[in-house]
């Protein structure tokens, strides 16, 4: 067995034991917390790390998704109509995200997304015969698939384990395919794509619905998790949050998101509990980061660990040299 | 029939016509050579063939067929390849996957999100044998960044040639090689088949008129001289706009 699989398979015996090693059910409903948040950082990261489209505004897909849920659940409808129906809204939702929003890239994306993550807040808040206003929307029960009930914090763990894996199944399969290699293909000469032959383009809008599917997963996650939502879950502070998750860990990185996510995730809930100015810490540590590791945690931690590698190795092949006559 | 016919194409930016109506006539399997001084509209004229830029009147066929208003990324499933004066690769990655890129532009397979690239033995080994033609394939898995300026040009080339193209656009290929770079290039343009046809702009005139069969001087995006290399040598406005006296 080589070390990436080894490493692979220590994960994932930590990750499905976690119930077990956790101190208390509170950091059993963190880690719920961190990987629901990963599938969104994952699903974000399809666009700025794979596509190079940096979007503002997926908090906005997020609520959208959640909300629906929400929606028709208080309308008396089953959990899997709500689910399914807020996939559907959600990536439909996104279709048309992609279409005003790909009409630019760089700084007009930027700004595109933005705006209609403003829109989508701005909705949220004014539309109250849906959304309930500032008062959002309760849930008042989990879903019980196959007879288990995800009102237990440690079921609703492993429902969200298997989301997450699922999601990053999808991410690692897309990645490796023509397709992955087509988006990246756009990101780093979109001109030279389209004299490939590519339909630029439309390479980037099924981009974008992949983000808005695993967005949309997240955002049922998560609203089944706080069961509530309100449109401060919209904010433009929640989409700079899973930015910051996905730039953090290491844009354009599997597992990048995913280290993001739990630094952003960890620092919001377990660390706040004992410094009071928790935001700093966080914005310390990304300038932290932006400065001993612009690419991001795991790449950089990479090449500080192949770095330290070759100088481990260098002194044998400098005396090789100097024993030489 | 011919293989590219341009026909009364005109591009102004504002007030500055670029392309001053533009004919052009250019045979299966012939070498074209594009010469002008800098700012005559060669690049512009490409830019119009391959669709990257729109005509505002005139027209383009390739073998016939109008492709005037076909959008740029339909082109290359027509037979129509271009390399580029900057050399517009792909850094990040390996010299193969480079031209695997180019092998898939051209594939339904490009749109399959569940297939893994490296399994698909046929885009591999076709890809293997397009860097083996232009003389890479012995460092195909070597990151293009750490590979040289005239390894990057025939790079740019291979990605050409990988999608069998019937016209091939070459813009100022030998720009910046060294003189053993320039040689391989060279070698390398002369071993292209008959049935590819190819325009080139170069400045180069050394390499440029040993490969060029007709030739078709631009100067302030018209077309002002065109013949055979003796003809366009020795025409005194030849000598007045560009190769001097």
């Amino acid at each position: 067995m080589n070390a990436r699989l080894f490493a692979l398979a220590i994960a994932f015996v930590a990750l499905v034991s976690v119930p077990y090693w956790m101190p208390g059910i509170y950091y059993v409903n963190v880690a719920s917390q961190i990987l629901f948040y990963a599938v969104f950082a994952l699903g974000l990261n399809v666009l700025v790390g794979y596509g190079g489209l940096v979007s503002l505004g997926h908090a906005g897909l997020f609520g959208v998704a959640a909300y629906t849920t929400g929606y028709l659940l208080q309308l008396g409808l089953g959990h899997p109509v709500a689910i399914l129906a807020a996939l559907v809204v959600g990536v439909g939702s996104t279709a048309v995200y992609a279409v005003l929003s790909l009409r630019s890239t760089g700084i007009g994306f930027i700004m595109i997304t933005l705006a209609l993550g403003e829109i989508l807040w701005g909705l949220a808040y004014r539309w109250i015969s849906v959304t309930g206003g500032d008062n959002g929307i309760s849930l008042h029960t989990r879903p019980e698939p196959f007879g288990f009930s995800l009102s237990d914090a440690v079921t609703f763990y492993y429902a969200t384990l298997i989301i997450f894996l699922f999601s990053l199944g999808i991410m690692a399969v897309m990645v490796r395919s023509p397709f992955g290699a087509a988006l990246m293909g756009t990101r780093d000469q979109p001109r030279r794509m389209n004299a490939l032959g590519y339909h630029v383009w439309a390479i980037r809008f099924w981009a974008c619905l992949l983000s808005g599917l695993l967005t949309s997963i997240s955002g049922i996650m998560f609203v089944y998790y706080t069961q509530f939502i309100s449109p401060q879950t919209l904010a433009l502070t929640s989409s700079a949050e899973v930015l910051l998750m996905v730039i953090s860990g290491g844009a354009g990185t599997l597992l990048g998101p995913i280290v993001g996510a739990a630094l952003v995730v960890a620092v919001k809930t377990v660390v706040s509990g004992f410094i009071e100015r928790w935001n700093f810490l966080l914005g310390a540590i990304f300038v932290a980061i932006v400065i001993m590791m612009p690419e991001g945690l795991v790449p950089g931690s990479a090449r500080l660990w192949q770095l330290m590698w070759r100088k481990k190795s260098l002194p044998g092949k400098v005396v090789a040299t100097e024993a030489k006559p | 029939m011919s293989a590219l016919t341009l026909s009364g194409l005109c591009k102004a930016f504002g007030g500055l016509h670029v392309t001053n109506n533009v004919d052009l006539d250019v045979a299966p399997g012939e070498r074209r050579l594009i010469i002008g001084p800098n700012g005559a509209g060669k690049t512009t004229l490409f830019n119009l063939i391959t669709g990257e830029i729109t005509p505002d009147r005139g027209s383009i066929h390739l073998f016939g067929q109008d492709i005037t208003r076909v959008p740029s990324r339909r082109r290359p499933h027509l037979g129509m390849a271009r390399t580029y004066q900057i050399i517009t690769l792909f850094p990040r990655n390996s010299i193969i996957h480079n031209i695997i890129l180019a092998l898939l532009g051209l594939s339904p397979t490009r749109w399959n999100p569940l297939i893994d690239i490296k399994h698909q033995g046929h885009l591999v080994d076709t890809a293997r044998a397009a860097l083996q033609r232009v003389g890479l394939g012995h460092i195909a898995e070597r990151p293009l960044g750490q590979t040289s300026y005239g390894e990057r040009r025939r790079v740019e080339i291979a990605m050409a040639l990988a999608q069998n193209p019937k016209v091939l656009l070459l813009d100022e290929p030998f720009a910046g090689l060294s003189i053993d770079e320039r040689g391989d290039v060279k070698q390398l343009l002369l071993s292209i088949p008959r049935d590819v046809t190819i325009v080139m702009i170069e400045h180069n005139m050394d390499v440029a008129l040993e490969f060029a069969e007709r030739i078709t001087l631009l100067h302030f995006g018209e077309v002002i001289v065109e013949g055979n290399r003796a003809e366009v040598v020795a025409n005194p406005r030849t000598r007045e706009v560009y190769l001097g006296h």
